[in-house]
């Protein structure tokens, strides 16, 4: 038996969609790219510019399902002294200000398992973090955090890739919550695009197998793709484009330019118009 | 008290893991985006299947006689014994198998399994270039494209084997991404497999990776321990007190190690000590690491208190690898194995005097466990016997040990 925390932002913020019958905004970037106070200051002003939905990129030395944008910010955080721990007090800091959108933390598991767990899922509760994704614990792992997260009232969104047949689907979707992530291309963050119709299918396939919401990833780089992705989605989720704005506004010491908050939140302005009318 | 024969005795064999899981006690496992898991699952089915067909067997033995060289022979080392003045030292010679090293049992067999699944693309990430070797000769032979994934510094100091790969007809894709090194190009390779599920199959170099690559790899290099236990028992009519491997990821030691792992015979794994275990510049995982998760395994790695990779570093290419393969892992923390660490300049040491009382150069690897074949023969008695495992020949080293000794060629 698993209990959600509450309040539990992510259900009210699908709830919240729904009433208002459009589609989220799910907005990447990595914890402490490029540096913690900009990377701070902006997680602040993604709600306002648009984003429904923050995940925050746990930053990682050997990040492999990521492309090279998300790879190169994960080494421009550890480089400025990212860390697990400042991950969290970033979310905390953020949550002193913003009680009501939802942050799930993406990531890969070592650095939670050198941090250890079961202090991580307290602290990640603490934080105010609402879910997790972590790319390299498929369900076959579920007892290394699954289990824990979600006994702690932590979401575990699950992804689903063109891979997952149906057979194993069933199983996939078992420990599923929050929401329902799917991949929409077999490969890594930030490259290819899946077609409309391909993505289309995909989401008729999953309703049949979940009630949760699905948010759809990998590949969205633009109003357009937001756009026609919710047609059918719930949510879409933009990473790399984002990430890549950020570098577009470093000087050549990765340090910030004063123009970055700006510029960033303005591409989160254009692809939110994707979700609203 | 609890000693170590307390865990010996409650194991009924050190050889049946790892579980349905891939697990070797908490080590293993399959740590993979979920676009790879099914993947995984399927080459775990069509392992199992092809461990059950005696054409797979045949094939194998085919191709690992007529094509390899097998039985490498085990040579004993006169002169070497003698100037130790211990023990009687014996090399498994698998430096001089087919492209001159371990590396192509392990790719013969993955190959072939390819083969039967139907596969039409491989791709593998090499170090220093002997595994992408090995990979690159076998796609010649059996006519499949070939992507090979190699640290970009690594092409640089490798630049011999990276011309055998071409001349083989394979791919070498250059690896910017992180540190440029190994582990990178085990990440890119990775991303590769995760990018082109259809048609690839990743053939990884050493018993690492998620399950069923240890042990797939590991059965695939266990014919140099089920030769040297047909070769030791013939030449001496009993078994070696002691075995000793270098050891990187670990494939050429498990191989030599897991035959006996149930015999009264002591192991010995040398892990590469770099310019020392207490610098930050080693590659010895299991001395100077702690249990992580990383390309698909929970294992020892080299890492920071935040759980980010460190880089490795070694004289030798092939020992650089933050990680270790999982059963090592085990075998370590069962204490069934015991595992040293030799400096760079100790394993210069034992190549030179390797290439004067024996003839053989041999690679800057197994020139590791020389080393520590050096320091353990003379403590053993004289009838008293050391089979170490020369994994490789030295020939692609020989600008790296004329740079290390100052010379200019």
């Amino acid at each position: 038996m698993t209990s959600q925390i509450r309040p539990d932002r992510l259900a009210d913020t699908f709830v919240e969609l729904a009433k208002m019958k459009r589609g989220g905004l799910v907005t990447f970037i990595t914890a402490g790219d490029p540096d913690p106070t900009t990377s701070l200051a902006l997680m602040k002003r993604l709600p306002q510019s648009g984003a429904d939905i923050i995940e925050l990129g746990m930053p990682f030395s050997d990040p492999m399902a990521d492309g090279p944008a998300i790879q190169a910010a994960s080494l421009r955080a550890l480089k400025q002294g990212a860390s697990l721990s400042q991950t969290l007090d970033m979310v905390s800091e953020f949550r002193t200000g913003d009680q009501r959108t939802p942050v799930i933390l993406m990531g890969y598991f070592n650095p939670i398992y050198q941090y250890g767990t079961t202090r991580f899922v307290s602290d990640a509760v603490s934080a105010g973090v609402d879910g997790l994704i972590l790319v390299d614990l498929p369900v076959e792992e579920d007892d290394e955090l699954c289990d824990p997260a979600r006994t702690a009232g932590l979401h575990w969104i699950r992804l689903v890739t063109p891979t997952t047949n149906d057979k194993r689907l069933a199983k996939v979707l078992q420990s599923a919550s929050g929401f329902v992530y799917h991949v929409s291309i077999a490969g890594i963050t930030g490259t290819r695009s899946a077609s409309t119709d391909s993505i289309d299918d995909a989401i008729s396939r999953l309703r049949a197998h979940t009630a949760l919401p699905l948010a759809v990833g990998f590949g969205i780089k633009d109003p357009a793709q937001v756009r026609a992705v919710t047609a059918s989605a719930d949510a879409a989720v933009v990473g790399s484009a984002i990430v890549s704005e950020i570098k577009n506004n470093l000087d050549g010491q990765d340090r910030p330019l004063p123009t970055l908050l700006d510029n960033v939140c303005s591409l989160v302005s254009k692809l939110a118009s994707g979700v609203r009318l | 008290m609890a000693t170590d024969s307390d865990v010996t005795e409650k194991l009924e064999s050190y050889r049946s893991g790892p579980d349905e899981r891939g697990h070797f006690g908490i080590f293993g496992g399959r740590f993979v985006a979920e676009t790879l898991m099914p993947l995984v699952l399927e080459l775990e089915a069509a392992y199992a299947a092809a461990c059950e067909s005696p054409e797979f067997q045949e094939a194998f033995d085919y191709y690992a006689e007529h094509y390899i060289g097998r039985p490498s022979p085990l040579h004993f080392a006169r002169s070497l014994t003698e100037a130790l003045g211990g023990a009687k030292v014996y090399f498994k010679r698998d430096e001089l198998n087919h492209t001159g090293a371990h590396k192509i049992n392990n790719t013969l067999g993955q190959i072939l399994l390819a083969r039967r699944m139907g596969k039409s693309r491989i791709i593998a990430e090499t170090g220093a270039g002997q595994h992408g070797v090995a990979t690159a000769t076998v796609c010649a032979l059996f006519d499949l494209p070939c992507v090979v994934y190699m640290g970009a510094t690594d092409i640089e100091r490798q630049a011999p084997n990276v011309f055998r790969m071409k001349l083989l007809g394979a791919e070498v894709i250059p690896v910017t991404s992180g540190t440029g090194t190994l582990k990178d190009a085990m990440n890119d390779a990775l991303r590769d497999w995760v990018a082109n599920v259809e048609d690839t199959f990743y053939i990884i170099g050493t018993v690492a990776g998620p399950h069923p690559y240890p042990a797939m790899v590991r059965d695939f290099q266990s014919v140099i321990g089920r030769e040297t236990r047909e070769q030791i028992l013939s030449a001496e009519g009993r078994l070696p007190d002691a075995l000793v491997a270098c050891i990187g990821g670990g494939s050429n030691a498990m191989g030599l190690f897991h035959p006996f792992l149930d015999d009264p015979v002591r192991m010995i794994g040398v892990e590469a000590g770099g310019l020392g275990v207490d610098t930050d510049k080693h590659a010895a995982s299991l001395t100077g690491g702690r249990p992580g998760v990383l390309h698909g395994n929970r294992t020892y790695l080299l890492q920071n208190d935040d759980g980010q990779i460190n880089d490795a570093h070694s004289i030798s290419a092939g020992l650089d690898y933050p990680g270790i393969g999982p059963e090592h892992s085990w075998l370590h923390d069962v204490g069934r194995v015991e595992y040293v660490s030799v400096t760079d300049t100790e394993a210069l040491d034992a190549f030179q005097m390797c290439c004067q009382t024996e003839g053989i150069i041999p690679a800057l690897e197994p020139a590791h466990a020389l080393a520590h074949v050096r320091k353990l023969a003379p403590e053993l008695q004289k009838d008293q016997i050391i089979v170490m495992n020369m994994c490789g020949r030295g020939d692609k080293d020989i600008f790296t040990v004329a740079d290390a000794l100052g010379i200019d060629l």
